[in-house]
């Protein structure tokens, strides 16, 4: 017979610990009861092994009176947590339905002190809900031998809720205090229970009043906050499909149905390049696939653009409705050979590690990397193509073309080239849309046609032939969207959205920021 | 920009109601009209000329496809309107007769209920809603068909028309006119039958929607609409309000300069088009045995206007033929080579903007009269 000792108890608690256990030895079931209890109160780990082993019929009474657990194949002394297997054990402790109930109470306290910190936090979070004098103690405790900060700042919360309805005058008024500057429901609704109780003084009444308050007003600011940062992430998403369609559309005068296609042949680009990572480069290098992603999405949908506006949609300039009609066929042609080539089921594309997750800001608000990457990424588009349009050389002649096209020509711009690239440049933009999209959602080869009626929209709510209309039409479209859907559920809301735009188009049928004289016309 | 679109695609205008023009119409009245049923009816069943009872409804469904591009053709290729959410008209009118059929099925329902169709029932409806009032009336039903669409047409039209809103602006909202409508009859508090529509009719006026006669009946019907269709519209566009059409078709400002009322002839011609819109869906209904909030779908409304291309735009009958030979098509590659009919399609939309702006009928006119004439009608000018 070998014993081990695998693990060093301090003395002090050694004694208690194994004077409860011959407790729960005992014959009398109240005896057993109070030692569960007391068991509870220890806050020592190996209690949960002796008291789950308990619960389950598995301790078992030594004939030299000390207390085992068995497993299947051995025997422990909980104590010492020595291998004991060699003992014969006779007698299992039996236990009833109360003792059974004590012991579910006394596990779930003693997951306070549980060697996995998810667990502790859990039971942290927990001990908010029924908060007790017993519970007060027991986290007093836990909070002394608590090392991590995140866990201890829930305890102490905890430890405050229990003293709510437990401590002292004082006590309870420094705990009203203290929880009056948290932002959690929860709490708010143990502060209207307190408030409740019909043994309060006035003072506490008030102090109650005052944290309720506060908490009510922090989270209002808190759904405030996350209603805002969701409409910049849905008018991020929105401006990212639209800012390639402001160029086509916008300062060309091009209706491109196939523009939300455009921006599916991106999503496709991020996958082809997800997956040749995977293939053929080693495991560590995938994070990197987006990266390459999105230079490849955008020269692949920028020269699909450049090939659509030389094979058709040349041909139909000044016929802004043949070119609509004619833009869709291509559009239904591109969904169609994408369903061919890669089948209809969506395609996953994942996250790198540095966007999955996200971290918490305030109130159980929690900002998603993937989300906050692309409104970056959106910003920056934004700002690099007005300092093409503004700055190059390139941005010159577009404009110039777009103002006059016979001046322009005159002036010695092949103005046919700079169609071609101006469509391929808003092709291209649609593409790295496309990237951007694949990382909030699923790949399909209709990816497009859910983002063109929006994209329209944005394009035409902000303005043809501005980039600020269409930077400020797609983020208050994604605020209002965003704070209409919890009043009106989020297909209503969608709904009410359409409906205001077609109206606002009644009201101002070139956009919030219409250019103004001479452009206007000949730019419609 | 200012076009050099034809005066007039029909030529003179005493030409509209020639003898001619009737010999063709009856003609081919007659065929759809007694030569399908005759066949139909009194071809045995296994010979090679047999028209069998199934393709009855399938000729009634594209008739209705083809009173919907005519109203399409009488607003786009007159007036140059291009309406990308008729297909919403079309649903309102099919939602109409499809809320009819519903309260004819009465207990037949799976849970029997004699007032509640049964998504109400599965939804835990107590009663019916109050928009569901007076659908158990055909009379009722059948005024809803026209009414419904034609009051949409005739308050977005007002609202568009009045603030000039033209040329792509208008395709834009009217798209996501019916995109709304797409969105709000998904929802199944809206109480017409969220995403699964409304299906599984038992009768139509007394008469089981299954049975042949009912069906050749519904064909007849359609027949009938159609062809007082076309003549209706071929009543406005060969009337001097035509030519008010036609001309603000191709350069607005200078007709209301003229002093005509731009607005108010186009809120006519557009809300007379969704109401022909909303019959051919109400007729479409009971043919296919099934409405659903698809119908209101984007593409389906862009669908239209190629038919109208195919078959050559700004010519009314050109609509029809377009409608016709499309769904045709359609039916043979979707069932033939599934796969390839969207490309098919596609290259429809690019070749008959690029090569064949006339579509079908002009293609056959050009050949039919050699003396020179103008191009294809082409909306420019003055379109955004």
């Amino acid at each position: 017979m070998v014993f081990i000792l695998l693990a060093t108890i301090p003395p002090a608690r050694a004694d208690e610990f194994a004077a409860l256990l011959s407790g729960l030895a005992s014959d009398s079931f109240a005896e057993k009861e109070q030692a569960v209890i007391a068991l509870g109160k220890l806050g020592d780990e190996r209690a949960v092994v002796v008291l789950t082993a308990l619960k389950d019929g598995r301790l078992i009474k030594a004939p030299d009176g000390r207390v085992l657990v068995s497993d299947m194949t051995k025997l422990t002394d909980p104590t010492t947590g020595a291998d004991v297997s060699g003992v014969t054990a006779d007698d299992r402790i039996r236990v009833n339905n109360r003792l059974r109930g004590a012991i579910e109470g006394a596990l779930g306290q003693l997951t306070l002190f549980s060697s996995a910190p998810a667990a502790r936090l859990a039971a942290a979070q927990d001990a908010l809900r029924h908060p007790s004098a017993d519970q007060a103690t027991l986290l007093e405790k836990a909070i002394a031998a608590e090392k991590d900060p995140a866990i201890r700042a829930a305890m102490e919360q905890s430890l405050l809720a229990s003293r709510l309805f437990s401590g002292t005058k004082p006590e309870k008024l420094a705990a009203v205090r203290a929880l009056g500057t948290t932002t959690e429901p929860q709490i708010r609704n143990l502060l209207d229970q307190f408030r409740a109780a019909p043994d309060n003084d006035r003072e506490l009444q008030h102090a109650a009043d005052a944290a309720i308050g506060s908490i009510e007003n922090r989270l209002r600011l808190v759904s405030l906050a996350a209603s805002l940062f969701e409409g910049v992430s849905l008018g991020s998403v929105l401006l990212l499909a639209a800012i390639g369609l402001a160029i086509t559309f916008g300062v060309m005068g091009v209706i491109n149905m196939a523009h939300g296609e455009m921006i599916m042949l991106g999503a496709y680009a991020a996958y082809v390049c997800q997956q040749l990572f995977r293939t053929f480069l080693p495991p560590a290098w995938i994070d990197g696939y987006l990266v390459l992603a999105v230079p490849v999405a955008f020269l692949f949908a920028g020269a699909v653009g450049v090939a659509l506006e030389r094979s058709v949609i040349r041909f139909l300039y000044g016929r802004p409705l043949e070119t609509l009609l004619a833009t869709w066929g291509v559009s239904l042609i591109l969904q169609q050979a994408v369903r061919s080539i890669f089948g209809s089921p969506n395609k996953e594309v994942s996250n790198p590690a540095w966007m999955t997750g996200g971290f918490d800001a305030i109130g159980g608000f929690t900002i998603t990397w993937n989300r906050l990457v692309i409104i970056i990424f959106c910003l920056i588009v934004l700002a690099v193509l007005a300092l093409l349009l503004n700055r190059t050389r390139f941005g010159l002649h577009m404009r110039a073309v777009t103002q006059n096209r016979a001046m322009a020509s005159v002036m010695g711009i092949r103005s046919p080239r700079i169609d071609a690239l101006t469509f391929g440049l808003g092709s291209g933009i649609a593409g790295m849309a496309g990237v951007a999209l694949s990382q909030i959602g699923n790949v399909s080869p209709n990816l497009g046609t859910i983002y063109i009626v929006d994209s329209f929209l944005v394009v035409v709510f902000g303005g043809v032939g501005n980039l600020m209309g269409t930077l400020v039409g797609a983020l208050s479209l994604g605020i209002v969207n965003k704070f209409l859907e919890p009043v009106a559920g989020a297909i209503l809301g969608k709904i009410v959205v359409l409906v205001a735009i077609i109206l606002f188009i009644q009201r101002r049928p070139r956009g919030l920021f219409a250019l103004k004289g001479r452009t206007a016309e000949a730019g419609g | 920009m200012v076009s050099l679109a034809p005066a007039y695609p029909f030529g003179p205008r005493k030409s509209a109601w020639s003898p001619g023009f009737w010999a063709c119409f009856l003609a081919c009245g007659l065929l759809l009209a007694v030569a399908v049923p005759a066949i139909n009816l009194w071809m045995p069943p296994n010979s090679a000329a047999a028209l069998p009872d199934y393709l009855v409804p399938l000729l009634g469904k594209y008739l209705c496809y083809a009173l919907l591009a005519l109203s399409l053709d009488l607003i786009w290729g007159y007036a140059g309107i291009l309406s990308l959410g008729h297909g919403a008209f079309f649903a309102l009118g099919g939602y109409c007769m499809g809320m009819y059929l519903m309260r004819q099925i009465g207990t037949r329902g799976v849970y029997g209920n004699p007032l509640l169709p049964d998504f109400m029932v599965f939804l835990n409806w107590q009663k019916l809603p109050w928009f569901w009032w007076g659908f158990d009336h055909f009379a009722w039903a059948a005024a809803m068909v026209i009414l419904v669409p034609g009051l949409l047409a005739l308050v977005f039209g007002w609202l568009a028309f009045r603030s000039r809103v033209t040329g792509v602006y208008l395709s834009i909202i009217t798209q996501a006119m019916t995109y709304a409508l797409l969105l709000a009859f998904f929802r199944n508090d809206m109480g017409f039958g969220g995403n699964n529509g409304m299906t599984d009719y038992k009768d139509i006026l007394g008469w089981d929607v299954h049975q042949p006669a009912t069906r050749l009946a519904l064909y007849l019907a359609s027949v009938a609409a159609l062809g007082l269709g076309y003549l209706l519209c071929r009543y406005i566009t060969s009337s001097k309000l035509g030519r008010v059409l036609l001309a603000l078709r191709d350069a607005e400002s200078r007709v209301r300069f003229l002093g005509y009322s731009v607005t108010n002839a186009k809120l006519f011609v557009f809300t007379v088009s969704a109401i022909l819109a909303g019959i051919a869906g109400a007729l479409y209904v009971p043919q296919v045995g099934i409405i659903n909030p698809s119908e209101f779908s984007p593409g389906n409304s862009i669908e239209i206007a190629i038919w109208v291309s195919v078959g050559g735009r700004g010519t009314l009958s050109g609509a029809i033929v377009g409608a016709i030979l499309v769904n045709m098509a359609k039916t043979w590659l979707t069932g033939a080579a599934p796969e390839t009919w969207l490309f098919v399609l596609g290259a429809l939309f690019v070749l008959t903007t690029l090569v064949f702006p006339r579509g079908v009928v002009g293609l056959f006119r050009q050949a039919r009269w050699t003396r020179p004439r103008a191009a294809a009608p082409v909306v420019a000018g003055e379109q955004a």
